[in-house]
């Protein structure tokens, strides 16, 4: 490296290094990544013929992986300032970046198995951009990614109000907010029901269907096997068919259960919401143990899910909308994946977030939307029967059936009418919306960030207008409300909540 | 709203520069149906009929209609920007809620000394809200002006 060293010269920007035994959890995680090299190495060196010499090169790439990652974790600085958290790394070009502690939303901490069997975890700071790879740090000691997350939530515990910067006094030991016993995990993980174990086994097998024995999917040769254990395939009577298919049905429907149990334990075991200081800290996971904290002020919305069936016996989930998306595919947060209305409303309190009160009268959209879809539907079925009649000259009582289908889905229409329903009242907005996967929005208005009236030119027929609010992290939207209404209600809430500023309503609490 | 809605047309200019991208846009479909109409696959005219009159109907009819639709208001505490031909849509942003804001000039719209306010929220829907077709110098003292709404708010 003949590259000056700006970084070494200057001891303010010196800064402190990450854990050592991050190296050993990132080589043997970056283990799949180097099988490739591995192979190409053996095939380039000709060591194909000298058998003796893969292990050498195995060993020699083994080693060029540890070296380099040696020389970027001595490269890589991070650096805890007055007014930022930098980190310096890279090994030819250097980056370093500056998180203000006035931007970062989250300090998260999370241990994968052998992190957590090291002592050592991985933190990541969330800068709430949404979109682009937010900072980590892996791996650091249990005791400074403590000691890390306590410096952040002081630090912006210093913007807000000064008298709070000593937080870095432990917290007492209250009762979690929320906290799932073994119990409760067999519960949920018995509505999490699913197959996708053979989703993923078929890929398997087709990925690796060379080391199958025969063609797997070629029933001719299940058959074939049949016979050669002594079955007589044509002597198999109706009866054995039937109690065949049952016991099929029952391994299957014990398989998705047992799948949804195993994924649920290993997700949600130990799950425990605490409400702390700067806001809620959530810790679970059985192999990869998580720990979020989440400050109060940046949650935009809750959300109140539950599904028709796990209805029948009270039980929801709540989630978080907030300013910081936890991870690509799952953009709320979670803060109990399995409970009663009645404790779900305590959590929701400490976000001061309140349900409806009981008298509220939701509005439905008219019928007639949820309809539009079987509109459409019935003028391509329509379109379907004449061309039948034409081309395949057809009598209308062979091909008069398509025009039945559209009828099939009528109840879910229905359904979906029936469990549609939006509410404004003096603070907060809410929005309860599908049949199957029941969702029930509920947002402070000062949440609100934009508000649209849309018409589309269907939608102008009727005079019926949708109105979409904009939520950091989320939307909510009004369906087929009338013009003047909408207009109305959008005036109102804007009026209520255009006199307070965006970084006032994220940095209270 | 404590002011009566005094709803702002956009810049005149604007519909020339609508037009211009429209027959921009018009070109290669014009040259798609030309090319499909001297392969003579079909009866002629079966192309060029129908692109001519959606090439004549997007610079001479849709750009005026738009244009008509489209209308703005800077309050004291909100912006609201009111368009749609075809598809109607009225949208309010607090001044509050802007996170930033962008004043954008294209190569023709350069050439009338229009430009395009864009003002960004935090929220998932309506994450950007163009207004185009202002004069430049009004854009930017828009910009200023939430720019200024924004510093005392946080003041």
């Amino acid at each position: 490296m003949n590259e000056p060293l700006p970084a070494e010269d200057n001891p303010v920007a010196e800064g402190q290094r990450l854990h050592p035994l991050g190296l050993i959890v990132g080589l043997i995680t970056g283990l799949p990544q180097l099988i490739f090299p591995m192979v190409a190495a053996v095939f380039g060196t000709g060591s194909r013929d000298r058998p003796e010499l893969i292990p050498l090169v195995i060993l020699a790439v083994l080693l060029i992986s540890v070296f380099f990652r040696w020389l970027a974790w001595l490269r890589t600085h991070y650096h805890v300032g007055d007014d930022d958290i930098r980190i310096e790394r890279g090994i030819l070009s250097r980056s370093a970046r500056s998180l203000p502690y006035d931007r970062i939303q989250d300090v998260s901490v999370e241990q994968k198995l052998l992190a957590r069997l090291l002592g050592i975890g991985e933190v990541k700071f969330e800068t709430g951009g949404g979109e682009g790879e937010d900072a980590k740090l892996s791996y650091v000691s249990l005791d400074e990614a403590e000691r890390l997350r306590e410096t952040v939530r002081a630090r912006k515990a210093g913007v807000a109000t000064p008298e709070a910067s000593a937080g870095a006094v432990p917290e007492p030991d209250l009762p979690p907010v929320f906290a799932m016993d073994t119990r409760r995990l067999v519960i949920l993980g018995f509505y999490s029901f699913s197959l996708v174990i053979f989703a993923i086994l078929g890929g398997l097998a087709q990925q690796f269907d060379f080391l199958l024995p025969f063609d797997w999917w070629d029933f001719k040769n299940w058959i074939g096997i049949a016979e050669d254990n002594g079955v007589d395939i044509t002597h198999i009577d109706r009866s054995v068919q039937i109690g065949g298919a049952i016991i099929a049905l029952l391994a299957l429907t014990a398989i998705g259960f047992a799948t949804g149990i195993v994924r649920t334990f290993l997700k949600e075991y130990g799950f425990r919401l605490d409400r702390t200081a700067k806001g809620f800290r959530r810790r679970r996971g059985l192999t990869t143990l998580t720990d979020v904290v989440m400050p109060v002020a940046r949650v935009q919305a809750a959300q109140i899910e539950t599904g028709p069936i796990r209805k029948l016996s009270g039980w929801h989930a709540l989630k978080f909308v907030s300013l910081a998306q936890e991870s690509k595919d799952e953009s709320h947060h979670m803060v109990a994946p399995l409970a009663q209305m009645d404790e779900i409303a305590p959590i929701m309190a400490e976000a001061g977030i309140a349900l409806p009160s009981t008298e509220a009268q939701f509005r439905r959209a008219p019928l007639l939307w949820w309809g539009q879809g079987l509109v459409y539907l019935w003028i391509a079925m329509a379109i379907g029967t004449a061309a039948t009649i034409i081309f395949a000259d057809a009598p209308f009582s062979k091909a008069g059936w398509m025009l039945l289908i559209p009828l099939a889905f009528v109840p879910l229409v229905w359904l979906e009418w029936r469990n549609y329903g939006d509410l404004v009242d003096e603070n907060q907005i809410y929005l309860r919306e599908n049949w199957w996967n029941q969702q029930f929005s509920i947002a402070p208005q000062v949440k609100v960030q934009s508000a649209e009236v849309s018409q589309g030119p269907l939608a102008r027929l009727f005079g019926l207008a949708t109105l979409h609010f904009g939520i950091a992290g989320g939307s909510l939207r009004f369906a087929a409300l009338p013009l003047e209404d909408a207009l109305a209600v959008r005036d109102r809430i804007m009026d209520a909540v255009a006199p307070f500023d965006f970084s006032e309503i994220n940095r209270r609490g | 709203m404590d002011e009566p809605d005094q709803l702002k047309p956009l810049d005149p200019a604007y519909v020339t520069v609508m037009r211009i991208s429209a027959a921009l846009m018009a070109v290669p479909l014009l040259i798609g149906a030309i090319i499909l109409e001297t392969a003579q696959f079909t009866a002629s005219g079966l192309f060029i009929i129908p692109a001519a009159f959606l090439a004549v109907w997007a610079v001479f009819r849709v750009p005026s209609r738009r244009f008509a639709r489209w209308h703005y208001t800077l309050g004291t505490d909100r912006l609201r920007i009111v368009r749609g031909y075809l598809f109607f849509s009225d949208t309010v942003v607090p001044l509050g809620r802007i996170q930033h804001i962008d004043v954008h000039q294209g190569p023709i719209m350069r050439r009338y000394d229009l430009a395009t306010l864009t003002v960004h929220t935090a929220g998932n829907h309506n994450s950007s809200v163009s207004l185009p077709g202002l004069r430049h110098a009004d854009a930017v003292e828009m910009r200023e002006a939430i720019r200024e709404y924004i510093k005392a708010a946080q003041a």
